[in-house]
This record gives C-alpha cells, structure tokens and sequence, in this order.
C-alpha cells in the first residue's frame, strides 16, 4: 500500500478536522475509520434504537456484537458491557464519530477552565491541574471551528464567558415554549439567560438548509442534514482536496514502530478482516478518550514494553466526563410546544466563582421528551406501572421541564483506562476495561447544581419539583469522554505536549479529547474540534519545515 | 404441539400469560391496554432478536407467576378474576423484581416506542399524549427524497 505522510485514527471531531487541515497544506492523508459512513438518509427517527436511547442497540456503531468492554465495580468485581450498555461508556463508531448524532451543543470553555488548579488549589485525592495553553492561545481557534463547522447562538445575554473577536456566524433559532417560560424566570433570579450555542444551522449557511425543528434531535442523524458535524463539513472538504483517502470498517490494531523507536504507520483489519499496513510520515490517533489510550496501550514493542508513550504509566489516567445533576418541573400548564431541537435556553452564572465549591458547570433545558424517556420521569410517589403510571404520563408528558447540566468533574489519576487481561475483542484484541470512581468533590458540586435547576423550575412556575443528581458507582466518561492522554510540559505526569505530540515519539500525535486537562463545564465538542485546529495549525507549520519527513 | 403459533419466540400459553401481566402495567382505559396496542408483538419480536438475551428470564419468569396463581388461587393466572391478578402481579414486584422490572421496561418501551417495532400500534399511545404522528414538525416543507429542503 503506498506510503503516505499522514494516518489518522478515527474519523470523529477532531480526526475529521486534522485530516482537512492536512489535506488542504497538502500532505497525503489516510482517514481510517472502524465504523461506516452514515448520511442523513440513516436517520430513522427510531427512539429505542438510536445513538442516545440505545435499548434495541446503538444506531451508529459499535454493534452489541464482538465489540465488549469490560468495567470494575467499586468491590473490584469486573464485569463485561455491551456497546449498548451504559457501562460502556460509549461514544460512537462511524464518520463523523459522535457528531453524526450529538445534541450539538457548541461551547467555548471558560478562560478559568483552563485554570483550574490556579483558581482552585487541588482537592485532596484529586488530579486537578491547569491546561499547558490558555483560553487566549485557543480563541483563534474556537472561532475558526465555529466559522467552518457552523454554529448558531447568541451569547449576547450573558457576560460569563471569555473574550471573543467575532459573533458566532448563525443566529439562533426563534424561541421555544420552553425558553419563554425560562427565560423571565432567570431573569427574575437575577440570572443571565442566553440562547446556547449549537452545531446547527439556524439559516442557510454552508451549502445546507436550516433545521426543520423536530424534536427527534439528541442521538439521532439529522434528517435534513442540518446539524454539523465533521462528516458534513470538514470530511467532504478533505476528500474534494483529492489529497485524503477515508478507509471505513477499519480496525487499527497498533501502531508499528522501527528499530530507532519512531512510528512507520499503522497495522489494521480492513473490511474484509485482512490484515492491512498503512505506512506513514506520522500517526495520529483519534479515536476518542477510551480507544485512543486502547490503542496506545495495545502499540507494544520492544522499546516501548508498556505501550506507546506510557513511559510513565500515564496513558489511560485521569479518565473523566461530566456529572450531569439537575431537576424535573411540573407544570399545571402546557410546557411542551414540540419545538425541536429542544435545549434552547442556558445559563453560565454558576460555572465558578460559588464559595466552597471548586467550579460549577453550565445549565439549560433538556434536549429529550420523547414518551419514553417520560416513563421513569413522573413525580416521586407515582406508582411505576397500572393505570396511576398511565394516567400520569398523560398528565405530565406536556406539562414538565427538566433543567441539567455537566458539572465539570475534578479528575482522579485513578479514574482510568486498561487492557482487560482476558477480555478480546472480535479482531482478538484486549479490550478497554475501566476501573475508578468519580472524585467525590463533583458529586457535591452535582448536588448544588440540581439545587440551583430546582430554584430555576420554581421560580418558573412548577407546582412540583424532583432533583435529579445520582452518584453512579462508577467512572464517568461516555459521549464527554476525555482526559486519558494529558497534555503538558512535563512528560512524568502528562501524556502529550501542548501541540499533542507524544512526548515520547516526535512523530505520534493524539488529537481528540483525551488531550483535555480537565473537561469544562460544558458540553465538549467545540473545545475537542478547536484543540484539533491548533494542533493541525502547529503540525503544517512544522511540516512545511520539513520535520518529520524520514 | 402444531406450529401454528403466531409468535416468534413465545408459546401461545406464554404469550396468555404475559398478555395479563402487560395488560396490568398498561390496563385499558379510554385508550388501549398493553395488549390491545400490540405490547406482545413488540416483545416477542424482541425475544427473537435484541433481546435473545432475555429469554431464559421470561421462560422462567412466566412458569413464576402461574406457579404463584396456582398456589395462592389454584388456577393458572391467566383464568383469575381481575383483583386476583393485580395481586399476583403485585407480589411478583415485590419478590421477583428482576423480572417484574424487565417485564414492566419492556411493556411499557412496547407501549409508548415507536409503533415500527411492533406495539404502539397505529401510535396510539403518542395520540393518548397528544402528539403529532408521525411526531415531526415541519417535515411537510421538505422533499426528503434527496434530503435537502424543496
């Protein structure tokens, strides 16, 4: 197979956007991809089989089938997940990776994001730290990510974010039922309520049409193709340079080093199930937090006995997502007006800056009510089945607002990614096992959170309200998964430079949110696909340098 | 036994018992039962594909309950009167509650999921909450034969 100068490991948020920043400068791109290429025609609008409700098995990969994981439970017992299982974690496998089905949120972190350690000192058992680059070093870039992705929005009612060049390019979508109920209610709070930032097109704009408001959003492919993700966007731009090849249905097995301990390219099982080399000037993994410290850990050789840039048992650590609390308002009104995509209105005034608390996180309605997430959201006392469970779901169903949000989680070294010893997958491969718990500083951050969403709900207007806030026993990381591959100066407790480079191997990047010090108080996705633009940025520059060419 | 059964996975005298216990989870009102919107169909449709895992639960589960009719009332729980089936139910909740809980997700996913897995026939229970079916807004404004706006 011809050599190239650059193979990229997953086609998700951020594989998509290197490959076209790659592209574009004019290197050779491999795109490898171990899910399928899906399009808007995929969108089945099935709500017990989609990317977010996954009862009937994941919409866009991986199947159920041949593809475990394996998960520790707090008493040290493990057990095997299905990929439709939530102890899987799972993110997704296809092109486009999560962007394909997420919600599309499209959050700037905060400049203290970036921070954390400074503004906050480390909690006791934790691994808090501050990013190696700044909100300011990263501007450029969220900017470029929402002018080429496509984001609409409005931050124009809320002063709790950092500073920015540009509005964002769309304007938000008209209100929803919800965001007019909210709204004045935070207000009234003395809150700041904006029209949250999305990854959807609210005009026109990148050769596609605007949303046509379904509420069948969150999880699912959109139907007019008028969510941006990267298989719609940067992908397509990558091809058309005639400069980038995408391979789907290909399962990296590792990254092949030479004797003098630089990387060659990558080994992979075609669709077919053969074996595959692709050589190349450098590799760059993409494959999400739990598979790109997979991948790493699983590229095993003499000079690198425990994995590839593991010298200092870092690859895996710090594993983390968000610690979604929050809470669920009952109305003796209308609520619901079917508006899609459904979160409308947030606000940021509790993401630092409350006493005794070591950040916060953002808050905003909820994207999902479809009637079966309703099921188990009735109020406390209702009987779970019979004709009391009935009743109530059509009292309800129109008359409820949940509020949530990502509690941006203090990260605990011991919150982390292995190979399972026994576990394989269908390739043979040792499969991701996970094992830690979730810092216990979060979950009290989560409860104050869920406090707050409740004063929001009631203040609205709801004549009943439930918190919602959980302390699952287990690691947090799913669609928000980040953190497995730090980035930093210093090679003993991090992963990756601040231009996510391996720090042991000059031609092996990871470029995706394992990278992520720690994991804001937002969504990821916009920060995922910025990181992936400075990173693209500083790797063409010192291509054009000529270094790396062997 | 002829097979002429129906069913994909269940027996038909599986399939009487787990009519009455869905039909407890969903009883009929103004709108159908669990049963009435085609929760068996769903569920044994299910049994024979995603949920081939399930199967051994139900297999069991459902020799459970007429055990437990039979002990308490003497006659299988699909011959009880209707209070005597709301307490074998309730009993089942109270000292099976893997399968009291895998039985009552599964109805009530069949009852309220999209009517293309088998229940929620004609999306009944979407209409019993007022919804628009199908439950999209605007898609009348595009041609979705090529997937962009007409």
């Amino acid at each position: 197979m011809k050599r190239v100068n650059a193979v990229i490991v997953g086609a998700g948020a951020a594989g998509g956007i290197v490959a076209k920043e790659l592209a574009v400068a004019g290197l050779s791109v491999v795109l490898l991809e171990r899910g399928k290429w899906y399009t808007a025609h995929d969108c089945r609008k099935d709500d017990l089989r989609n990317q977010r409700t996954t009862l009937l098995g994941n919409a866009f990969g991986p199947e159920d089938e041949g593809n475990p994981r394996v998960w520790v439970d707090p008493q040290g017992d493990a057990h095997t997940a299905l990929a439709s299982e939530g102890a899987y974690q799972n993110n997704a496998a296809c092109v486009g990776g999560g962007t394909l089905s997420y919600g599309a949120q499209a959050w700037r972190y905060m400049p203290q994001d970036f921070r954390m350690k400074s503004t906050y000192g480390a909690p006791d058992g934790s691994s808090l730290e501050d990013w190696p680059i700044s909100y300011d070093d990263l501007e450029p870039f969220y900017e470029k990510a929402e002018y080429e992705i496509g984001i609409s929005g409005d931050y124009s009612g809320t002063p709790f974010h950092g500073p920015r060049r540009r509005p964002l390019p769309m304007p938000p979508l008209p209100p929803n039922r919800e965001f007019e109920i909210l709204e004045p209610a935070a207000r009234r709070l003395g809150l700041h309520p904006f029209h949250l930032p999305m990854a959807r097109n609210s005009i026109a704009y990148n050769g596609r049409g605007p949303c046509m408001r379904c509420r069948w959003c969150c999880g699912f492919a959109c139907e007019v193709d008028a969510k941006n993700g990267s298989q719609n966007t940067v992908i397509p731009v990558a091809l058309n340079t005639g400069n980038c090849e995408l391979r789907t249905e290909c399962m990296v097995r590792e990254i092949l080093t030479d004797e003098r301990g630089r990387a060659r390219g990558v080994a992979y099982f075609d669709a077919d199930g053969h074996l595959q080399e692709q050589l190349a000037d450098l590799v760059v993994v993409s494959s999400c937090a739990a598979e790109s410290a997979r991948l790493l850990l699983n590229s095993k050789s003499r000079l690198f006995p425990n994995g590839l840039g593991n010298r200092y048992d870092q690859v895996g650590r710090n594993l983390q997502g968000h610690h979604y609390t929050g809470a669920i308002g009952y109305f003796d009104f209308e609520t619901y007006d079917d508006l899609g995509p459904g979160a409308s209105i947030a606000i940021c005034d509790y993401n630092h800056g409350t006493p005794g608390l070591s950040g916060g996180g953002m808050l905003a309605n909820e994207f999902i009510r479809l009637p079966i997430h309703m099921i188990d959201r009735l109020p406390p006392g209702t009987s779970s089945w019979g004709l009391a469970h009935k009743q109530a779901m059509r009292q309800w169903h129109k008359r409820s607002i949940v509020i949530m949000g990502p509690t941006q989680q203090i990260p605990s070294a011991e919150a982390r990614v292995t190979l399972d010893p026994l576990v394989k997958d269908k390739w043979g491969l040792p499969v991701v096992r996970f094992s830690g718990n979730v810092h216990p500083h979060t979950f009290e951050i989560g409860e104050v959170q869920a406090q707050r969403a409740e004063t929001w709900l009631k203040e609205a207007g709801a004549i009943h309200t439930s918190q919602m806030a959980g302390k699952p026993s287990l690691v947090s990381a799913g669609q928000h998964q980040a953190g497995t591959c730090r980035m930093g100066s210093d090679p003993r407790s991090s992963v990756v430079t601040p231009d996510c480079r391996l720090h042991d191997i000059d031609n092996v990047f990871v470029i995706d949110g394992s990278v992520h010090v720690t994991n804001g108080g937002f969504n990821p996705a916009l920060t995922i696909m910025a990181v992936a633009y400075k990173a693209s940025n500083a790797l063409v520059r010192n291509w054009k340098g000529t270094a790396f060419r062997s | 036994m002829g097979k002429s059964s129906v069913w994909e996975f269940l027996s038909d005298e599986q399939a009487r018992t787990l009519a009455v216990v869905c039909d407890e989870i969903v009883p009929a009102d103004d709108f159908p039962s669990a049963s009435q919107a085609g929760v068996l169909d769903y569920i044994d449709r299910q049994l024979a594909r995603s949920y081939r895992r399930h199967r051994a639960a139900y297999t069991d589960g459902l020799l459970h309950v007429d055990e437990m009719s039979r002990i308490r009332f003497g006659q299988p729980f699909a011959a009880l009167a209707s209070d005597h089936r709301f307490e074998i139910v309730s009993a089942l909740e109270q000292y099976d509650k893997p399968f009291f809980n895998l039985v009552r997700n599964h109805t009530l996913e069949g009852y309220y999921g999209s009517p293309r897995h088998g229940g929620n026939r004609d999306a009944v229970s979407w209409r019993m909450l007022g919804l628009a079916e199908p439950p999209i807004r605007g898609r009348s404004q595009y041609d979705l034969t090529n997937g962009s706006p007409s």
